[in-house]
């Protein structure tokens, strides 16, 4: 029995998150006749999905009709240098148009093509154009579309609500341990089954697009309840965010700018993507494109402000003002630049992470029972780097299979208990900050984190910078269990912040530890010690991260699963 | 390093009272940067809220110098630095902490919006300029500035009675997609009373999406709801054929 001191919800399916992929996974779960609660950190509607712009990957070919699910599974392989999960990128290449098309259905409305189909757009990596999209507003149209459909359809939504421990009954998940962020009030959820769709660990680096919100919280939530987490070494840094001026730093500037036709040069107004990627230029994959950048930047052929240069003014003001409305203002009033008339400055940022919690391909299900996760949160898909698009269309396929998968095994399920004590030491924990009288403030150890990991485990990495990066964490992690906080638990975010850093300290240490055994650059992990693919060694195996019995974590290795032979043709053969 | 002295509310809803800050200014920098400056440095239980910090997710709306804003997109060299920049929360809705208002009226006003309703056998096309008038609508954020500024709301507390411009808004996306098949009408006249807004376009002004929210949607939604209620011919055939009752 929950314990009687906390205010307690109970629902068949738990779902933790309300980006795309938890909205997604909380209408199809409520489809199998469960009851669902979604809980989120945020208010309804700002998860980090309404910030995705460039559009949905889906291969509807209205656009190019040579387009199928096999090149857009392809593309996805090739892109992620095949560490993908080869059955999630099937699945995903085959059930993405009618996931698309299903939100056609439930009111989205993307741009169209001139017989009245959903338009599609050129990407990074994508043979064909490939991504429906609304402007470069996508994700908005997506979350809207989806939390109305959700809330129609009836689930309840547990809003500015932090989860902070998963609760097990033996071998089995069956609730979550949260707090209000208005009250600092606790509350208990059970549940039968429980959907981690937290997405990513962003807010851990220092120039990253990412928002407050990306502190690893599901990954962290899932290796302290004991499931695995995999290929975490593998972070993407998006090759084009902003660089001047300073507090817009890492801000997302879409790569529908370059889809639309913008054109990179360096400050002698080379277009050096020539030299890296003759025949993909600009739209080459995100990783190629990011150390493209960064090495420009670091032989000294940078832009004023230590980046690039992006331009689309060669296109007319109307059509960029139309296909990449926010771009415009964003640009204009943030940065007193017209990219109709000049070009933008841009340079990396830390955006996304494709190593994540370790799931079944066609369920979503997590290595503990009763745990799924689906997005960001959930590895496999992407690979060693992801293709732009592919995210938003990730969110659908998998939230829905995951949302499924949850609810037919909480339908099968009998009913659990939680101990009074894990509640106890959850809520205990969440306390101990205040008592702590003096102590740092968690934002000083949160911006020597980010500063750390910027600078030791960013896009170039090697050995050395590894290790101390990996000291600084412990260090970090010292320092984390001293923090106090001020104030009372109304709303307070230097609180909030105390509990966050400690999974970002999670994820990061996860990240570095990962990075450093990686011995090969491959994807978004580039090494400057090891600067080749090892196909031989690392090429066939995955990291794995479990939790050892005293909370420290255990890094060990687990061979690629075998591609069958039809994959493997298809894989073969080029267009 | 020129500096600006930020005036922010502090409080709940037992009452509170303006704190003043110091915070360096950097170029570029945004009200919001130089909250997150007051968390980092002097005040970390000083609640705001924000996510993307791009103008994209509608979080951190306040009202700066007495205007309702973004504060991720309100430049501090707008404003002027030889005094306080005073920052308040959004006042049409109830205080919770310092910046941070309850919203969640918001939310149970949209629930009674009707859904997206097409026909059972829709085809599936539509032409792009159809579509972009709703498209118009559907860029809202969310941030609910209109809703704060609405005099209806902000001044008369019509809060139960009326549903404002954040929810025409949606109404209008709704209403004028090209395959939608239900009528709202009834809705806007009765339980969101639209008749209610005077069309001072004040909503209109601080829209940092720029939706011409009294013009592309309130005013078409109103015209709707005069021809279905108060059109004296629609009235007389109605009367005699029973006929187009909503």
């Amino acid at each position: 029995m929950a314990n009687e001191k906390y205010e307690t919800h109970e629902h068949d399916v738990l779902i933790i998150g309300a980006g795309g992929a938890g909205l997604r996974a909380s209408i199809e779960a409520l489809n199998q006749g469960a009851s669902v609660g979604v809980v989120c950190k945020s208010l309804l509607g700002k998860a980090h999905t309404v910030m995705a712009e460039g559009g949905v990957a889906a291969a509807m070919a209205n656009v190019d009709a040579a387009d199928g699910w096999k090149p857009h599974f392809r593309d996805t392989m090739r892109g992620g240098k095949f560490m993908n999960n080869w059955r999630m990128a099937q699945l995903h290449a085959q059930e993405a148009p009618e996931r698309v098309l299903e939100l056609e259905k439930w009111g989205a409305l993307f741009d169209r093509t001139p017989d009245g189909r959903i338009l599609q757009r050129a990407f990074g990596g994508h043979t064909y154009k490939r991504l429906a999209h609304v402007g470069d507003r996508t994700g908005l149209e997506m979350i809207r579309t989806l939390q109305d459909r959700g809330v129609q359809q009836g689930i309840d939504v547990y809003m500015e609500c932090t989860v902070t421990k998963l609760l097990k009954d033996g071998d089995r998940v069956v609730g979550a341990f949260a707090y209000w962020r208005e009250t600092g009030r606790f509350v208990v959820f059970k549940a039968k089954a429980v959907v981690i769709c937290t997405g990513g660990i962003g807010k851990a680096w220092r120039v990253t697009s990412n928002s407050w919100e990306y502190t690893g919280d599901g990954q962290s939530l899932a290796f302290e309840a004991g499931a695995e987490l995999k290929d975490m070494e593998f972070v993407q840094f998006h090759p084009t965010g902003m660089v001047w001026p300073p507090g817009v730093q890492g801000i997302l500037v879409t790569e529908a700018v370059r889809g639309e036709g913008g054109i990179l040069r360096n400050k002698n107004g080379e277009r050096f993507m020539e030299k890296y990627d003759p025949k993909r230029m600009e739209l080459s994959t995100r990783d190629v494109v990011a150390r493209s950048i960064y090495t420009e930047v670091r032989e000294g052929r940078g832009s004023e402000h230590g980046g690039a240069y992006l331009d689309i003014s060669h296109k007319p003001a109307d059509y960029v003002k139309k296909k990449l409305p926010s771009m415009y203002h964003q640009f204009k009033e943030l940065a007193d630049v017209d990219i109709t008339t000049g070009p933008m400055e841009v340079g990396p940022t830390c955006h996304y992470v494709m190593g994540g919690i370790n799931v079944e391909a066609e369920t979503g299900a997590a290595t503990v029972k009763g745990l799924y996760a689906a997005g960001e949160a959930a590895a496999g898909l992407h690979g060693g780097n992801r293709l732009g698009g592919n995210s938003l269309s990730d969110l659908l396929v998998f939230g829905r299979r995951a949302g499924m998968a949850a609810a037919q095994y909480a339908n099968g399920i009998g009913a659990s208990s939680v101990s009074n004590d894990q509640i106890e030491a959850a809520a205990r924990e969440m306390l101990e900050p205040f008592e702590r009288a003096s102590g740092e403030s968690p934002y000083d150890v949160h911006r020597d984190l980010q500063e750390s990991m910027q600078n030791l485990v960013g896009i170039f990495r090697n050995q050395e910078d590894m290790t101390k990066g990996l000291e600084n964490i412990y260090q970090f992690k010292e320092r984390a269990k001293k923090v106090s906080v001020d104030g009372s638990r109304m709303f307070n975010p230097g609180w909030h912040l105390a509990r966050d850093l400690t999974n970002m300290l999670i994820v990061a240490e996860a990240v570095a530890l990962s990075a450093r055994e990686r011995k090969e650059s491959r994807g978004a992990h580039a090494r400057v010690d090891f600067e080749k693919l090892d196909d031989a060694m690392w090429g066939k195996q995955h990291n794995i991260i479990t939790r050892n019995a005293d909370g420290s974590l255990n890094l060990s290795q687990r061979p690629l699963m075998e591609m069958p032979e039809e994959l493997k043709q298809v894989l073969a053969e080029d267009e | 390093m020129a500096e600006a002295t930020l005036r922010v509310y502090r409080g709940d809803k037992d009452g509170g009272g303006h704190v003043d800050y110091k915070v360096p200014v950097a170029p570029g920098m945004v009200v919001l940067d130089a909250l997150h400056y007051i968390q980092g440095h002097q005040a970390p239980d000083l609640a705001v809220r924000w996510n993307c910090k791009a103008a994209k997710c509608g979080s951190c709306s306040g009202e700066v110098n007495g205007r309702p804003k973004l504060m991720c997109k309100t430049r501090m060299d707008d404003l002027p630095l030889d005094q306080p920049i005073t920052v308040n929360p959004l006042k049409t809705f109830p205080i919770i902490k310092d910046l941070v208002t309850d919203v969640s009226l918001n939310y149970r006003i949209n629930k009674k919006i009707p859904p997206f309703t097409p026909s059972e056998n829709t085809e599936w096309r539509m032409q792009q300029d159809d579509i972009d008038r709703v498209q118009e609508f559907r860029k809202c954020i969310e941030c609910f500035l209109c809703q704060n500024v609405c005099h209806v709301l902000r001044d008369h507390q019509k809060t139960e009675e009326f549903g404002g411009p954040r929810f025409f808004v949606r109404i209008a996306g709704l209403e004028m997609h090209p395959l939608d098949t239900v009528s709202r009408t009834e809705l806007l006249k009765d339980e969101l009373g639209i008749g209610f807004c005077n069309i001072t376009k004040c909503c209109t002004e601080v829209c940092p999406e720029d939706i011409h929210i009294t013009d592309n949607a309130i005013i078409p939604l109103k015209e709707r709801v005069v021809d279905d209620y108060y059109d004296p011919v629609r009235w007389v055939i109605r009367k005699l054929t029973g006929r187009g009752k909503k």
